[in-house]
C-alpha cells in the first residue's frame, strides 16, 4: 500500500506496489473478458482456438500414428475408410489422416503468428509515422503502401513464391508482404484523425518529442481497430496458406499440411472422400473461429450501452 | 387552467453492466398551457431523462418504469401502446435537442425533412406539406424562400439550424415543446435570440414549454415557473421569481451560491461532495451526504414534496422546519 | 520591467483550398493585428464568441498554428523568430489546460504517467523523485495517491480537468493558457475550479491567459480583458470596468445578451439580430457594422484603429467615448436571420 515520504533523510515514496501500479489495466481486462464472455459464439470460436493450440503442442503424445504424422506411409492400409483404429480414415499413402490433421494444426498457427507478429512490427508503425508527420514522409509511405495495395494479394504472393522458390518459408513471407500494407493504411487513417486530439496537442506544448508522442499517444490509441482486424485477418492468412499449399505453391509433401492434403485428396474424394475432408473441414473451423473471436473481439473494443 | 402535462412521481431505472442506476426516483412535475416551465439541474440529475420519458424515447428494453404516471391531458402516455405513442410524438408533443447537426439527417434539405414530418403527421399533400413547411419557418423566425428549403443541414449556421429543427418541431402545432438544452451549443448572442423565439412562441402561438437546462440564468429570463432537480428527483418547484429569490431547498441555495455572477472567484462558494453514483445511491434524501443542513431523519426518509405558498413546493425535511429563510440572488 | 507576453500586430491566416485545384485558396482571417500585453501574476481575459479568434490567439502563443505576421514575445524574447527547439525551451514556461477534460488526458495512460510526461521530456527526474514531484502535483490540485494508477475515463470531468492543472504545473511555468477551462463542468464543479485557479495563481505566481465566453466567469477571475470579435480584438481594459461600463458596442451587445440568473434583472434578450459573419469575406471598414445599431457612414470604409478612450481603455469604434450605449438611435431590426 501507498506510504507518504517521511523527509528527505531515507525517507522513500512507496507509491504502490506492481499490482497497484496496473490496477487499472486489471479491471478493464476484467471488464472486457466479461463482456467478450457474454459472445457465446466468441467464446466458442476461442475455446476451439485454445484447442487446437493444445491439439498442435501436444501432437507427438495425442496422435495414434505420430509417424505417420509426421510422414511415415504404411502402404498396407491404403484407404481405409473411417473406423474404430483410424477414426478419421487412411489416406493414399496408408498414413492415419488424423494423426496428420493433429500434426497439420501446427503449421497454420504457427505461420499466421509469425506473419501476425510481422505485420504488427512493420504496419502500425509506418502508418502511425506517416498519419501523424503528414508531409512527404506521408506521400512516400503511402505511395509505396498503395503500390503494393494495388496487386491482388494471392497473385503477388503466388508470384514472391514462384521467384524464390515453392516452401512454407517463402510462403510466410509472400504473406507478409502482401499484407502489411493494410495496415499501414488502417493505423494511418487513424493517426490523421488522433494527431488533432487535444492530448497529442498539449503533448506537442508540453515539449514531448515527436517520436514519443507516436509511441505512447498516437499508436496506443490506434490499437483497437488493429487488434479486431488482425484477428480476422488471421483466418484469411490461414486460407491463403492452405490454398497456396493446395496449389503446390508452400508446404511440400510430406508434410502434413492441411490444404496440401486436401490437394492430394482431391482425385479420390469420390470414393475415398475422408482424405480431402477432414482436413478441410479443419480448415474451416479454424478459421471460422478466428472470425468468431475477432467479432467478439469488436464488441469488447467498440463498447455500446449494452444490457 | 387545466395542467396540460403532469408528471407524477415518475420513478425509473435502466440496466448498464455495472449494475442497476435508479435515475429517476419520483419526479413530480406539471406543466400547464401556454407556460415555460424550466427543468433545471447539472448533469446526471435525470433532466434529460424525464423529458425524453414524456415522448418514450428512452432505449428498451435496458430502461424500465417502475412507478408513476405521465399524464397528458388527463391520459396516461405511460399506459399507451406503441402506435398511440408515436401518434403523439410531433404531433401533441415536440421536441428539440441541444445539437442541431445531430438531429437533422445530413442528405436530406432541410424543405425536405420538415415536409415529411407534416406529411406523416397531418396527412397533407406534398404542396400542402411545402406550404406548412414555410410557415414553420417563419414561425421560428427563418426567411422560408426556396434558397433555405433546398439547402442542406451543413450548409446553415448553428443558430440557423436550431431555429430549424424548432421549425420542424413547431411544423404539427402541438401545444407542447420539449427543449432539451437548445442553446448549449449556441453562442451567447445567438442563444438570446433563440431565448426570445421561445417567448413568443409563448406569447404568440400559445405553445406550452418544457425548457432542460443547466444554467440558471437561462431559466430565470424565460420561465415562468422553475423545478430544481437533484438525483433523479425534483427537490423545489414554483414561480421562478419565488425559487431563486427565495429558494427553500438547500441544494438550491448552493446551487445558487455557487453562481459566478458578480462575485470574486475566491468568493464563490462550494459544494462538498460530489453527485452520487445513482447505482447505489444515499438512502433516504438523496442530498443528505453534501448538505450542510442535513438532520438525522435526512438519512433515512425521503423527503415528500410539501407545499410552501400556493404554488411553491420543496422536497426536504429541514426546509419545513424553517419559517423561510433562503438568501437567494445576490443584489 | 518587460511584459511577461507582449503580441503585438499577430495576424493569422489560413487558406482554404477549394476543389481540386491549388491555386484558388480562400484565405480565412483567424486573428488580424491583434495586440495585447500580460504582466507577471496577472489574469488576462480573451473574450469572444465562435469565430472571434481568441482560441486562434492563444494558439498561436503555443506554437500550434503558425502566425502570418506580428510578433509574440515572451520574457522579451520573440518567439516566432525563433526555430523550433529553441521555441520548445522559451516555451517551457507556458503551459496549456484545454477545454474538454477527457480528450485532453490520452485515455490509456494512468494519471502518474500523465503528469509524468512533461517532467520526462524536460527534467533528468525519475524514480522516487518523478513520483514524489508528481504526487506533490497532485496534491496542489486537490487528488490524492489514490488516484495516481487510474485512467482518465474512471474520473468525473471535474477531476479530469483537476489532473490537467496538475500537468499544467509541473514544469512551474509562468504563464498558463487555459482555454475554456470550466465550460464543460457543471456550475458546483466550475466553482471549485475557479477557486482552486485562483490558490494556484497566488501560491506560484502564475499569469493566466484565459480565454472564455462566459463573461460572469470571466468577471470573476479576470483583471484584465479584450473582447474579440471576428478576429479582431474591439476592446481592452480592466475587466470590471469593460464589463460594467462598455465603450463598444459589441461588447454592450454581448454583455446584455448574457441571461441572468437574477429573474428580476431584465436581460436584453434578442438585442443583436444577425449571426458572425464569414471569416473568409469579413465585412468592409469595420467588421461589426452590419449588425451594429450605432453604425454611422463612416464604419462600412474604414476600419477604426484602438485608441485610448482613457484608464488603460482601448476601443476600436468610431463612435465618441461619451455615446450612451443603452439608447441605440433606431429600434433593432426584427430578430429574422439576416444577410451578413
Amino acid at each position: 500500500m501507498a506510504t507518504p515520504a517521511a523527509g528527505r533523510s531515507g525517507g522513500t515514496i512507496a507509491i504502490g506496489d506492481w499490482r497497484e501500479r496496473h490496477q487499472s489495466t486489471f479491471t478493464e481486462t476484467r471488464h472486457n473478458v466479461r463482456v467478450f464472455f457474454r459472445d457465446r459464439l466468441a467464446v466458442i470460436g476461442l475455446v476451439w482456438i485454445v484447442l487446437m493450440v493444445v491439439v498442435a503442442v501436444a501432437a507427438p503424445w495425442i496422435a495414434p500414428y505420430p509417424d505417420q504424422g509426421r510422414g511415415a506411409s504404411d502402404l498396407q492400409s491404403r484407404f481405409e475408410a473411417p473406423s474404430a483404429s483410424h477414426p478419421f480414415g487412411t489416406d493414399n499413402q496408408g498414413r492415419d489422416v488424423l494423426s496428420r490433421v493433429i500434426f497439420g494444426a501446427r503449421i497454420p498457427l504457427v505461420i499466421s503468428s509469425v506473419v501476425a507478429a510481422a505485420v504488427l512490427l512493420i504496419g502500425p508503425l509506418l502508418g502511425g509515422l506517416a498519419g501523424y508527420y503528414g508531409g512527404w514522409a506521408d506521400e512516400v509511405i503511402m505511395r509505396i503502401t498503395d503500390i503494393f495495395l494495388a496487386f491482388p494479394a494471392l497473385v503477388l504472393a503466388m508470384a514472391m513464391v514462384a521467384i524464390l522458390g515453392p516452401n512454407l518459408r517463402n510462403l510466410a513471407l509472400a504473406i507478409v508482404v502482401t499484407w502489411w500494407p493494410w495496415y499501414t493504411r488502417l493505423v494511418r487513417g487513424m493517426a490523421v484523425s488522433l494527431r488533432e486530439r487535444p492530448y497529442v496537442e498539449a503533448a506537442k506544448v508540453m515539449g514531448v518529442r515527436d517520436e514519443r508522442i507516436v509511441l505512447r499517444h498516437i499508436l496506443p490509441n490506434a490499437f483497437g481497430p488493429v487488434v479486431v482486424q488482425i484477428t480476422l485477418d488471421i483466418g484469411t492468412v490461414i486460407l491463403e496458406v492452405a490454398g497456396l499449399s493446395f496449389l503446390g505453391l508452400g508446404a511440400k509433401p510430406p508434410t502434413p499440411e492441411w490444404g496440401l492434403m486436401v490437394s492430394e485428396g482431391v482425385e479420390y474424394v469420390l470414393e475415398q472422400w475422408w482424405i480431402s475432408v477432414f482436413p478441410g473441414l479443419a480448415i474451416f473451423l479454424l478459421v471460422l473461429a478466428f472470425n468468431l473471436v475477432g467479432d467478439g473481439l469488436r464488441d469488447v473494443l467498440d463498447p455500446r450501452m449494452k444490457r | 387552467m387545466p395542467d396540460l402535462l403532469e408528471i407524477k412521481d415518475l420513478t425509473l431505472q435502466f440496466n448498464s453492466l455495472r449494475g442497476t442506476v435508479k435515475a429517476l426516483d419520483g419526479v413530480n412535475l406539471t406543466v400547464r398551457e401556454r407556460e415555460i416551465i424550466g427543468l433545471v439541474g447539472e448533469s446526471g440529475c435525470g433532466k434529460t431523462i424525464t423529458g425524453l420519458s414524456v415522448l418514450g424515447l428512452l432505449p428498451r428494453p435496458q430502461t424500465e418504469v417502475t412507478g408513476g404516471q405521465i399524464l397528458f391531458r388527463g391520459d396516461d402516455l405511460l399506459a399507451l401502446g406503441d402506435r398511440a405513442v408515436e401518434d403523439i410524438r410531433g404531433r401533441l408533443v415536440a421536441m428539440v435537442f441541444q445539437d442541431p447537426l445531430a438531429s437533422l439527417n445530413p442528405v436530406f434539405t432541410i424543405g425536405n425533412q420538415i415536409s415529411r414530418v407534416v406529411r406523416v403527421n397531418k396527412g397533407l399533400s406534398h404542396a400542402e406539406a411545402r406550404e406548412a413547411t414555410r410557415q414553420a419557418l417563419a414561425s421560428a423566425g427563418l426567411r422560408p424562400d426556396d434558397e433555405l428549403l433546398d439547402s442542406y443541414p451543413h450548409q446553415l449556421s448553428g443558430g440557423m439550424r436550431q431555429r430549424a429543427c424548432m421549425a420542424m418541431a413547431l411544423s404539427c402545432d402541438a401545444p407542447l415543446l420539449i427543449a432539451d438544452e437548445p442553446t448549449t451549443a449556441l453562442d451567447v448572442t445567438i442563444q438570446a435570440q433563440m431565448l426570445r423565439l421561445l417567448l413568443d412562441l409563448r406569447d404568440d402561438l400559445g405553445i406550452a414549454q418544457v425548457l432542460i437546462t443547466h444554467n440558471v440564468g437561462v431559466a430565470a429570463q424565460t420561465c415562468d415557473r422553475v423545478a430544481v432537480m437533484y438525483a433523479g428527483t425534483v427537490v423545489e418547484q414554483g414561480l421562478t421569481a419565488e425559487v431563486l429569490k427565495h429558494p427553500h431547498h438547500p441544494y438550491t441555495m448552493a446551487l445558487y451560491d455557487c453562481l459566478p455572477q458578480g462575485k470574486k472567484a475566491s468568493e464563490l462558494h462550494t459544494i462538498p461532495g460530489s453527485v452520487p453514483d445513482l447505482i447505489d445511491p444515499p438512502d433516504g434524501c438523496r442530498f443528505h451526504p453534501r448538505c450542510v443542513h442535513a438532520m438525522e431523519v435526512c438519512e433515512t426518509v425521503k423527503p415528500e414534496p410539501t407545499r410552501l405558498t400556493e404554488e411553491h413546493w420543496v422536497a426536504c425535511h429541514w426546509a419545513e422546519q424553517q419559517p423561510g429563510a433562503g438568501e437567494g440572488v445576490p443584489a | 520591467m518587460t511584459s511577461l507576453l507582449s503580441v503585438q500586430d499577430l495576424s493569422v491566416h489560413f487558406a482554404v483550398k477549394r476543389g481540386l485545384s491549388r491555386k484558388s485558396a480562400d484565405v480565412v482571417h483567424a486573428a488580424d493585428h491583434v495586440s495585447f500585453e500580460i504582466e507577471h501574476g496577472q489574469t488576462f481575459a480573451l473574450v469572444g464568441e465562435s469565430g472571434s479568434g481568441k482560441t486562434t490567439v492563444a494558439r498561436a502563443v503555443l506554437g500550434l498554428n503558425t502566425p502570418t505576421s506580428g510578433t509574440i514575445a515572451f520574457e522579451g524574447r520573440d518567439l516566432t523568430a525563433l526555430k523550433r527547439g529553441a521555441r520548445r525551451d522559451a516555451l517551457r514556461d507556458v503551459q496549456v489546460v484545454f477545454q474538454d477534460p477527457y480528450s485532453s488526458l490520452s485515455p490509456r495512460m494512468t494519471v502518474h504517467d500523465v503528469v509524468a510526461e512533461p517532467l520526462r521530456a524536460h527534467s533528468r527526474l525519475d524514480g522516487r523523485e518523478l513520483n514524489a514531484r508528481i504526487v506533490a502535483l497532485l496534491e496542489m490540485v486537490g487528488l490524492g495517491t489514490q488516484h495516481l494508477w487510474r485512467r482518465p475515463h474512471e474520473f468525473s470531468g471535474g477531476q479530469c480537468q483537476r489532473i490537467a492543472v496538475a500537468r499544467a504545473l509541473a514544469l512551474e511555468p509562468k504563464l498558463v493558457i487555459l482555454d475554456e477551462p470550466t465550460s464543460a463542468l457543471d456550475v458546483s464543479v466550475q466553482a471549485r475550479m475557479l477557486v482552486l485557479l485562483e490558490e494556484l495563481q497566488e501560491r506560484l505566481e502564475l499569469a493566466y491567459l484565459f480565454i472564455a465566453h462566459d463573461l460572469a466567469v470571466v468577471e470573476s477571475v479576470a483583471d484584465q480583458v479584450a473582447v474579440m470579435y471576428l478576429g479582431q480584438i474591439v476592446e481592452t481594459g480592466a475587466a470590471e470596468a469593460v464589463l460594467h461600463a462598455p465603450r463598444h458596442p459589441y461588447t454592450h451587445a454581448l454583455i446584455a445578451s448574457v441571461p441572468s440568473p437574477d429573474p428580476e434583472r431584465r436581460s436584453e434578450l434578442g438585442v443583436i439580430t444577425g449571426e458572425v459573419p464569414s471569416a473568409i469575406r469579413p465585412p468592409s471598414g469595420c467588421r461589426f457594422h452590419p449588425r451594429c445599431p450605432f453604425r454611422m457612414e463612416i464604419c462600412d470604409r474604414v476600419e477604426p484603429e484602438p485608441h485610448d478612450a482613457g484608464g488603460g481603455r482601448l476601443v476600436a469604434c468610431h463612435l465618441p467615448d461619451d455615446v450612451d450605449l443603452d439608447a441605440p438611435p433606431e429600434p433593432p431590426a426584427a430578430v429574422t436571420e439576416e444577410d451578413a
